[in-house]
């Protein structure tokens, strides 16, 4: 079996809004030199083979499918054998 | 009159069904019935209506679960056969989610939900949309959204204004687009496209909620009659 995490973030042209609301709060703490705060989103499962080039397959599919959207997203993703 | 067989799709987490639901029995030879996500149809309806709502939660991204839905493949199916569909707010989401419509809906730029009363330039009247309004009109919609900021390629956002396809934009009562009249952020000021062949509407602002004069105003309405006008005479011809 493999565990995966996927990571899916909005791409550099897109806004991310709620990174823009994290960095307020940045500044609200005084942090003058926190920038470029982005939200991302990480994903985790088990693909059940034994075959890593399989579980990556699956994984990479998954995330085509529904984890990401291509418009606004990209993914990576992280295996480890269990 | 031959009737017009018209359904609204209702998601887990829908709350504008009813509304759509009622702007359709406005009209006599429409009679509508809802059709359960879960189901999937091979009959033929005139007219398909994905309304607005938390689809799923909202979960992952706006839509995208609600684009996997069992029924969305009879959807699918039905719009290739050119059934008419229209997908309000959330349902515009789900239609970019299933690829029906191109672009996807980020959240707004401002950070807000905005729930307000928002002007929008009808853009084009040759559409089976928009036929009963008057290019270049201003009309008043409601919008309720906290994911309405339309994202797209630039190739695709070019391929759509060469050919025609955004029919509402955001705009101030004298019709002027531009970022002060932008609620969300939406590339262009764009408020509703539809798809190249133009028989699948998405629009953020809601035409069912004020379908009737008693809410104000009833411009949302001439969205509907202009699809139920068009129906009609598509029946007619065939008979």
């Amino acid at each position: 079996m493999y565990s995966v995490q996927v990571f899916v973030k909005r791409r550099k042209s897109i806004l991310d809004p709620q990174g823009k609301a994290v960095e307020q709060g940045a500044r609200l703490l005084g942090y003058s030199g926190i920038t470029d705060v982005r939200v991302n989103k990480q994903i985790d499962f088990t693909v059940n083979t034994e075959d890593e080039q399989e579980a990556r397959s699956v994984a990479n599919d998954f995330c085509s499918k529904l984890l990401a959207n291509p418009v606004m997203e990209e993914f990576q993703i992280h295996l480890q054998k269990l | 009159m031959s009737s017009i067989s018209a359904g609204v799709v209702v998601f887990p987490g829908s709350n504008c069904d009813h509304d759509a639901f009622a702007a359709l029995t406005k009209f006599e030879m429409v009679s509508p019935e809802y059709i359960w996500h879960k189901d999937t149809f091979n009959r033929h309806f005139d007219l398909i209506i994905l309304p607005g709502g938390f689809s799923y939660g909202d979960y992952l991204r706006s839509g995208a679960i609600a684009g996997l839905s069992p029924v969305m493949q009879s959807v699918k199916n039905a719009a290739s056969e050119g059934t008419v569909i229209i997908g309000i707010c959330n349902g515009f989401q789900i239609l970019c989610e299933s690829g029906l419509l191109p672009g996807a809906l980020n959240n707004n730029s401002s950070l807000k939900f905005i729930c307000s009363d928002q002007n929008l330039r009808v853009e084009q009247n040759d559409s089976i949309f928009t036929s009963g309004y008057i290019k270049g009109q201003v009309v008043n919609f409601p919008i309720a959204h906290g994911e309405g900021n339309y994202t797209a390629p630039k190739e695709v956002i070019d391929t759509l204004e060469k050919e025609n396809r955004i029919l509402f934009r955001y705009s101030d009562i004298k019709g002027t687009t531009g970022a002060e009249a932008n609620p969300n952020g939406s590339i262009n000021n764009i408020a509703g496209i539809i798809n190249a062949e133009g028989n699948v509407l998405g629009l953020m602002p809601h035409p069912e909620r004020n379908a009737d004069i008693l809410l104000g105003n009833a411009d949302g309405l001439t969205l509907f009659a202009s699809v139920i006008n068009s129906l009609s005479e598509k029946k007619v011809q065939h008979a």
